[in-house]
C-alpha cells in the first residue's frame, strides 16, 4: 500500500502528458483541416455561390441571378449532347471494364504459368498518363482520308477489311432517334467507341486488379468444398465466387463510375470533344466556358452539376464505408 | 502444368482429359491475344518514334523502321522547325513532382498517426469529410483556385501547383497511411506511453520506424498522380515555360507543325518514368491503387 501514492501520483501525471498530447495531436491535424476546408469545402461553396451570379463576362460581376444558368443549361442543345455523352460513355465503359476486368481476373487466377507476368501486362496502362494514351490511340482511330491508316490499316493487312469504320472523324448518332421535348438526337455518337476503347485500355487493368484481391480473398476450402460436392466450374462461378465478389464490384463500380464522370485528359487529346460536339463531355465544356469564353458562371453550373452527379454516387458510398467501419471496430 | 494445380493433385498431365488440355489451351491462346492487345500502342509508339523523317508515313504505319534512328527523339526533346521541345517541361515536372512527393508523404504520415492512434470525438466524421476531397470534380473548385492562387501571388508559379497537387494529395496520402497505421498494434503506443514517450517520441521511435512500405506506397502513388496530372498542370500554368511535361505532350499533339512521330517519340519520353516506376516496384503501386478504393 505505502507504494501506491507514488504511483498515484504519477499515473496523475502521465494522464496530463496523455492530455497534452491528444491535444498535440489535434493541432497536427488543423493544416490538413483548414486546407480540406478552404480548398474543397470553400471553394466548392464559392464555385455554388458563382453559378448563381450574374459573372458571365471578363469583368467580375456576382450580383445574384438564381438558378437562370442552370435553366439555359438544361434548354441548350450542346448540353444535352453532353449529358447524352457522358451517359453513353459512362455506361459503357462501366460495363465493359466489369465484365472485362472480371475476365482477365479469373484468366490471371487460373494457376497460368507467366500469371505475373499477364498481370503485369494487362496492368500497365494504369501506370501511364491519359495523355499518352490518348496520343497513342489518336493515331490508331484516326481513319485516313484516301487511303486507310491507323487500326483500318492493321485490319486491312490482316484480311478483316470490312471491320474498317470512321471512328473519331464518324458524325453520326445510332439510332439517332428524335425526340419531340428535347433538341438533341438520341443513344449513340459512334466517334465514343474509340474513346471508350481507349479508356477500358487503360482502366480495366485497374477492375482487374480489385476483382483479382477479392478471389484471392475467398478462402480454398470453400471452393474445395463445392468441388467435393460435384460443383462444376460454371456453378462455382455463378452460385459461389460471383456472390462473394459483392463487395469487390460496388467499390470498382463506385470507382470505375467516378473516375467515367470526371473523364477530361483523354478526351481533350483524343479527340478534343469533336466531330460537332460528339464526345464532348460536361467536363471540357466548363473549361471551354470558363477559359475560353469568360462565362464563369454558366461554367460553374456546369462544374456544379457535374459535382452534383459524383456526390450522389460517393457520398452514399463513403457514409456506408464509415459505417462498415464502425461495426468492425 | 499439374504442379501449378494444387487443388488437384491426385491428377498428372497425361492423366487429364483431352478436353481439359484443349480448355488450357486455349485460355493460354486468348490470354496472349489479350497481352498483345495491351501491348498494341506501344508497338506502334515504338516503331514510329524510332524511325527516322524519310520512313514516317501513315500508309506505312505498321511498317518495321529498316534502320534504327533518334531523330525523333531528338525533335521532340530539343525542338526545332516549329515544335516546342520537351526538355523544359521535363524539367519542371521534376521540380513539381519531387517537393510534392514529399511534402505530401509528410503530411499524410502524420495525419495517418493522428487519424488511426489519437482518435478523438468526431475524428472518424472528420476523416470521411477529409475522403470527399479525392472524389470531387476539379472542375468545381476550378473557379476559386484560380482567384485565390492569384491574390496569393502563386498563380502561373510553380509553387502554386506544387500547393495545389498537395491540398488535393491530402485525402489519399491520409487514407493510405491511416490504413497503415491500423495495423500497427495500438499495444506498442499504450507501452510507449507507459514509458513516458510522448506524442513525437512514439511518432519518431515506433511509427516510423515500421514506416517505410507505407512511404513507399504513398510516395510512388504521389509520384505517378502528379507527374500523369493534366488538368491543373494546364490551368495553373498558363505560361509556357512552366508546362509540365503532359501539358507540353498535349500542346505538341495539337500542333500542325509536329509531325507525327514526334508526337509519338514526345508520348514515349512522357511515359518512361513512371513506366520505370511501374516496372521495378509494381507491388507498391498495386496497393496504392487497391488503396484508392477506401478499404485497406
Amino acid at each position: 500500500m505505502a507504494i501506491a501514492r507514488p504511483a498515484l501520483a504519477t499515473s496523475a501525471l502521465r494522464r496530463r502528458a496523455v492530455q497534452r498530447d491528444r491535444l498535440i495531436a489535434v493541432l497536427m491535424l488543423v493544416p490538413s483541416i483548414l486546407a480540406i476546408a478552404v480548398f474543397v469545402y470553400g471553394f466548392i461553396a464559392y464555385t455554388a455561390y458563382v453559378s448563381m451570379s450574374n459573372y458571365t463576362t471578363a469583368r467580375i460581376d456576382l450580383s445574384f441571378v438564381g438558378l437562370d444558368h442552370y435553366v439555359r443549361l438544361f434548354g441548350e442543345r450542346r448540353f444535352q449532347e453532353n449529358i447524352r455523352n457522358l451517359i453513353v460513355f459512362t455506361l459503357f465503359f462501366l460495363a465493359v471494364c466489369l465484365v472485362f476486368g472480371l475476365a482477365l481476373a479469373l484468366m490471371v487466377d487460373a494457376h497460368v504459368k507467366g500469371e505475373s507476368v499477364f498481370r503485369a501486362i494487362y496492368l500497365f496502362p494504369m501506370a501511364i498518363s491519359f495523355i499518352v494514351t490518348g496520343v497513342a490511340w489518336r493515331w490508331l482511330f484516326t481513319p485516313g482520308d484516301l487511303e486507310p491508316t491507323g487500326i483500318n490499316l492493321l485490319f486491312e493487312m490482316v484480311g478483316l477489311g470490312f471491320l474498317k469504320a470512321r471512328w473519331i472523324a464518324d458524325t453520326s448518332v445510332w439510332p439517332n432517334l428524335e425526340v419531340p421535348w428535347l433538341k438533341v438526337r438520341l443513344m449513340v455518337p459512334m466517334a465514343i467507341i474509340p474513346v471508350v476503347v481507349a479508356a477500358v485500355w487503360q482502366m480495366s487493368g485497374f477492375a482487374m486488379a480489385m476483382f483479382l484481391a477479392g478471389l484471392r480473398g475467398i478462402p480454398e476450402e470453400i471452393k474445395e468444398a463445392a468441388r467435393v460436392d460435384g460443383c462444376s466450374e460454371w456453378q462455382m462461378l455463378r452460385h459461389i465466387i460471383l456472390p462473394m465478389l459483392r463487395p469487390v464490384t460496388l467499390s470498382a463500380i463506385v470507382v470505375l463510375t467516378h473516375v467515367s464522370l470526371k473523364t477530361f485528359d483523354l478526351i481533350m487529346t483524343m479527340t478534343g470533344g469533336g466531330p460537332g460536339n460528339k464526345t464532348e463531355l460536361p467536363s471540357l465544356y466548363m473549361y471551354e466556358l470558363r477559359f475560353s469564353q469568360f462565362n464563369t458562371a454558366q461554367a460553374a453550373a456546369v462544374a456544379m452539376i457535374l459535382l452534383i452527379l459524383v456526390s450522389l454516387l460517393t457520398v452514399p458510398y463513403l457514409v456506408y464505408n464509415r459505417r462498415a467501419q464502425s461495426v468492425e471496430q | 502444368m499439374s504442379v501449378s494445380a494444387p487443388s488437384l493433385p491426385q491428377t498428372h498431365h497425361h492423366g487429364k482429359p483431352l478436353s481439359h488440355r484443349i480448355g488450357r489451351l486455349l485460355l493460354y491462346a486468348v490470354m496472349i491475344a489479350l497481352a498483345a492487345w495491351f501491348l498494341l500502342p506501344v508497338y506502334l509508339l515504338l516503331i514510329t518514334a524510332f524511325k527516322d523523317f524519310s520512313e514516317v508515313s501513315l500508309s506505312r504505319m505498321w511498317d518495321l523502321p529498316t534502320r534504327f534512328s533518334l531523330e525523333s527523339f531528338d525533335r521532340a526533346w530539343n525542338g526545332g522547325q516549329g515544335t516546342t521541345g520537351m526538355r523544359g517541361s521535363f524539367v519542371n515536372s521534376v521540380l513539381l513532382v519531387v517537393p510534392a512527393t514529399v511534402i505530401s508523404c509528410l503530411l499524410g504520415s502524420m495525419n495517418g498517426y493522428v487519424l488511426s492512434k489519437w482518435k478523438f470525438r468526431g475524428s472518424e466524421t472528420l476523416f470521411t469529410l477529409i475522403l470527399f476531397g479525392m472524389f470531387i470534380p476539379y472542375q468545381s473548385i476550378l473557379v476559386p483556385l484560380v482567384m485565390v492562387l492569384s491574390s496569393i501571388g502563386l498563380y502561373a508559379t510553380l509553387p502554386g501547383l506544387i500547393l495545389t497537387h498537395v491540398v488535393y494529395g491530402i485525402p489519399i496520402t491520409t487514407l493510405i497511411f491511416r490504413n497503415y497505421y491500423a495495423n500497427v498494434p495500438s499495444e506498442l503506443v499504450e507501452a510507449g506511453q507507459i514509458d513516458g514517450a510522448g506524442f513525437f517520441d512514439i511518432y519518431r521511435r515506433i511509427l516510423l520506424p515500421l514506416s517505410a512500405p507505407g512511404f513507399v506506397v504513398v510516395a510512388i502513388w504521389q509520384f505517378t498522380s502528379i507527374w500523369n496530372e493534366f488538368l491543373f498542370g494546364l490551368i495553373i500554368t498558363n505560361d509556357p515555360r512552366l508546362r509540365p511535361v503532359t501539358v507540353a505532350l498535349q500542346n505538341m499533339s495539337g500542333s500542325q507543325f509536329t509531325q507525327w512521330n514526334v508526337q509519338m517519340a514526345g508520348a514515349l519520353i512522357v511515359a518512361v518514368p513512371t513506366l520505370l516506376v511501374y516496372i521495378f516496384l509494381g507491388r507498391y503501386f498495386l496497393r496504392g491503387l487497391l488503396a484508392g478504393s477506401l478499404k485497406g
